[in-house]
């Protein structure tokens, strides 16, 4: 990998997105030309609180080095409520990787509204920086998944 | 527990009941087994003791779908499992008639073993209506003795209280058993360097079989098809040379019960391996508590749970991050 | 015969390890289970049981068949390799050994499964005497002698002391490469030894299922057990849980899985159990499909269809790992217990 090559280090991020707000803010910084590194993987969701704990953690699994949701702003949820759920989900769950020992600041939640292409992509920008700082994640990778 | 017996075969009697729900004795003194009596003579293996640890709640699920109601006997902890499955509509109340059966702290047979006391003939001192103080083993390395409580289940020393949360009515006395803070030991883990917090979970996971014994005994995992069951994905994995699917299979399960859990300590006592799976059950209901506020699953019928639930102004997960 | 003190084991731990892969009872956050032997392992072999059985030095729980791996369009296929290096376990029971008796069965008759044949061909077993048998066990029933385990090398535990008795060609072979370490013993070794065996004998005899009866259990008797309605109320208390079959000695039923690792696929297997309901899975769905009917499935299968496939051999060994670790206390003591009160019998009473 690129860290034995003394390459830099390119961590393999994935970003859920809701189709309502944050991927729409994903595409506004895509037309206004705002840049983040292309480490970053979008998969979007119907809304945030479609993404269940195992999705983050079987990305961790496949060799993510970062998980990033990105959500309406709460009350802005196109399905009312859907956002709230989701965030009392994943603190719970963040606080329990945190528990079993996974670095912090692996996992993220932002909540990016469809005009905010310059959050999108300032979020991104700094997301991606934490995940190079804290470098490859090894304590969720499943070794089988190592090419 | 005469008096249980007789009023068990009352209610058969007046055919208030079809059947009632308790405990055979086992063959060896310690390893009594749920088991339905629905005769009179079917009475004679009838037991009630220290070593009844198991939860009756979860064979409720199937026993609602019977003909007839179903007499069972449900311990003070047990009522919270009884009455969290009634908000889920997973047990029918009708189908149920729930006898509160007097409860002195449930033995551990294996920490038992663990203090050498092995090659057990008979035991005296579990019996229910005994001051439940100590424990005589007639072994042929001969005869051992241990402190009732050195013998309880850990479960035990955090007890919720004596107090059953649903019932028809109470056979029996209780004692509160709680000697221990509930969340001292995952206060322990909480305060370690994230190094030490993987090391310990590595170490413990290692062990686990895969069993499914802790999901399958839980009141709340009640789902008709786990996720870690099905064929359509490679979820189902069964045994793993790498370590990270235990992880993941223990977080997932903790998860799925978290708001639910009623901490009973089922997933504990039945794992072959020691792992002290209450360690993650009880890391969410202390986040929960401090997140959202003091919440006892199955205490009370009140429809939305903290996950199904939320309020404005709930704390970002940053939370988790910020706290340091 | 030779001796060693037991003060003095872990020399003999280390001398074994230096030469090839060891394989010890060790305690891991209060469960004792086969390790690999290192420096640091602390060895108990006064627990009687380890929690899984040692079949899993010879049948691991999980191992994997082969390794396809893709890159572009072309796709290749890596073997696993089979083992081709000695390795020792060390304290197995009597039990354990007849286990592996039983496994040898089904995977050494044809078609031969190549991974098991390998392990077993290279493994030395060093089987330990029962010091202190406990109530669960039930051995005597299956014909085993818990004071005499056949294997390469045979040891008891007599006082202070290890004695060490190699019974085979590998035995032998071991046993001059540690015998730096070892003493030869005396005359009043074997007596001590004979008294060992004597004592652990006298205590089987006291224990309260060896005189359990099989009476009623062969291969002939399928279809008269198979629609028994004992079944319909034994298996109540079940939770489905694998527990009794992955701590068995002789369970060998196998799933393999694909596991997809974004880049290929590693193929392996890893123990099944007839108490799941996948069990047997195939395109046209599951032939059990209740848990009445998967609980018979493996009683069944111990206590009839094994014997009439292999000479009568029964696959139980009486190591009573089932009966100390089921949730709900149900076993295969009280399977054979509630079928002999079911026929009127006083036996097992």
């Amino acid at each position: 990998m690129s860290i034995e090559n003394n390459e830099e280090f390119r961590p393999k991020i994935v970003a859920f997105c809701c189709n309502w707000c944050s991927y729409a803010g994903a595409d506004l910084a895509g037309s206004s030309r705002l840049a983040y590194p292309a480490d970053v993987k979008i998969i979007r969701v119907p809304c945030s609180c479609r993404v269940n704990p195992m999705f983050i953690l079987r990305a961790f699994e496949k060799g993510a080095d970062g998980v990033i949701l990105c959500g309406c702003h709460p009350g802005d949820c196109h399905y009312t409520t859907g956002n709230f759920y989701a965030r009392r989900r994943m603190t719970l769950l963040f606080s329990m990787l945190d528990y079993i020992g996974v670095e912090n600041g692996r996992t993220r939640v932002e909540w990016v509204s469809a005009a905010e292409g310059v959050k999108f992509s300032t979020t991104m920008n700094e997301f991606v920086e934490k995940i190079r700082s804290l470098g490859k994640n090894v304590r969720l990778e499943d070794l089988r998944c190592r090419s | 527990m005469q008096e249980l017996v007789a009023r068990a075969k009352e209610l058969l009697a007046d055919k208030t009941v079809a059947r009632v729900l308790g405990w055979k004795a086992g063959d060896l003194p310690y390893n009594p087994e749920p088991a339905y009596f629905e005769k009179e003579e079917d009475f004679k293996d009838f037991v009630y003791d220290g070593f009844c640890g198991a939860n009756l709640s979860k064979y409720m699920i199937e026993a609602s779908k019977l003909e007839g109601k179903t007499l069972v006997c449900l311990k003070p902890c047990d009522t919270y499992s009884f009455q969290e499955l009634m908000k889920e509509h997973r047990v029918d109340r009708e189908k149920a008639y729930i006898i509160g059966v007097g409860c002195k702290g449930k033995l551990d047979i294996e920490k038992i073993k663990k203090q050498g006391i092995k090659g057990i003939e008979s035991v005296s001192g579990a019996e229910i209506n005994g001051p439940a103080e100590e424990l005589k083993f007639q072994t042929v390395y001969g005869e051992k003795t241990c402190s009732y409580a050195d013998g309880m289940l850990e479960r035990c020393h955090v007890c919720k209280g004596k107090d059953h949360m649903v019932y028809d009515e109470i056979i029996g006395e209780s004692r509160e058993t709680k000697d221990s803070d509930r969340f001292a030991e995952v206060e322990k883990i909480e305060a370690m360097s994230p190094e030490e917090k993987f090391a310990f979970f590595q170490k413990e996971l290692s062990k686990c079989i895969r069993c499914n014994a802790c999901r399958n005994v839980c009141p709340a995992c009640s789902c008709r098809k786990c996720v870690f069951d099905s064929n359509k994905f490679d979820s189902a994995q069964k045994a793993n040379v790498d370590s990270f699917e235990e992880k993941m299979f223990h977080i997932i399960r903790a998860f799925h019960v978290a708001g639910r859990c009623t901490d009973c300590g089922e997933c504990s006592r039945v794992c072959p391996q020691g792992i002290p799976l209450h360690l993650f059950n009880r890391k969410f209901i202390k986040d929960i508590n401090e997140f959202y506020g003091e919440y006892q699953a199955g205490a009370d019928m009140e429809p939305r749970t903290p996950l199904t639930d939320y309020v404005f102004e709930d704390v970002e997960p940053s939370v988790v991050t910020e706290r340091g | 015969m030779y001796k060693i003190k037991k003060d003095n084991l872990s020399a003999l731990f280390q001398m074994i390890s230096a030469n090839q892969e060891l394989y010890v009872p060790a305690e891991v956050n209060g469960q004792v289970n086969l390790a690999v032997y290192r420096e640091d392992t602390k060895a108990d072999i006064d627990t009687l049981k380890t929690v899984k059985s040692p079949k899993d030095a010879f049948f691991p729980q999980s191992e994997t068949l082969y390794t396809c791996v893709k890159d572009g369009k072309k796709i290749s296929i890596e073997p696993q390799e089979l083992a081709s290096q000695n390795f020792v376990v060390f304290g197995m029971r009597a039990c354990d050994v007849k286990g592996l008796e039983v496994l040898d069965r089904v995977f050494l008759s044809d078609p031969v499964d190549s991974f098991y044949a390998a392990r077993r061909e290279h493994g030395i077993i060093v089987a330990l005497a029962c010091h202190e048998p406990e109530e669960s066990c039930f051995c005597k029933v299956f014909g085993t002698d818990a004071a005499d385990p056949s294997a390469d090398v045979a040891a008891w535990l007599v006082e202070d002391e290890l004695f060490w008795k190699p019974l085979t060609e590998k035995g032998n072979s071991l046993t001059e490469e540690v015998k730096s370490v070892l003493e030869e013993t005396d005359d009043k070794d074997e007596e001590k030894l004979s008294k060992e065996k004597e004592n652990i004998r006298a205590i089987i005899e006291k224990l309260p299922y060896t005189n359990l009866s099989l009476e009623g259990w062969n291969g002939e008797v399928l279809m008269d057990k198979f629609n028994s309605p004992v079944w319909d109320e034994l298996y109540k208390p079940c939770l489905a849980c694998g527990t009794c079959t992955f701590v068995c000695p002789t369970c060998q039923c196998y799933d393999i899985k694909d596991y997809d690792t974004g880049h290929g696929i590693k193929r392996y297997r890893c123990w099944d159990s007839c108490m799941y309901s996948d069990f047997t899975m195939m395109a046209h769905g599951n032939n059990r499909t209740t848990q009445m009917q998967r609980f018979r499935q493996r009683f069944m299968h111990k206590l009839v269809y094994f014997p009439a496939n292999n000479d009568g051999m029964y696959s139980c060994v009486g190591c009573g790992r089932c009966v100390d670790k089921c949730p709900s206390s149900l076993n295969i003591v009280k399977v054979i217990k509630a079928f002999e009160k079911q026929q009127g019998g006083e036996k097992n009473e």
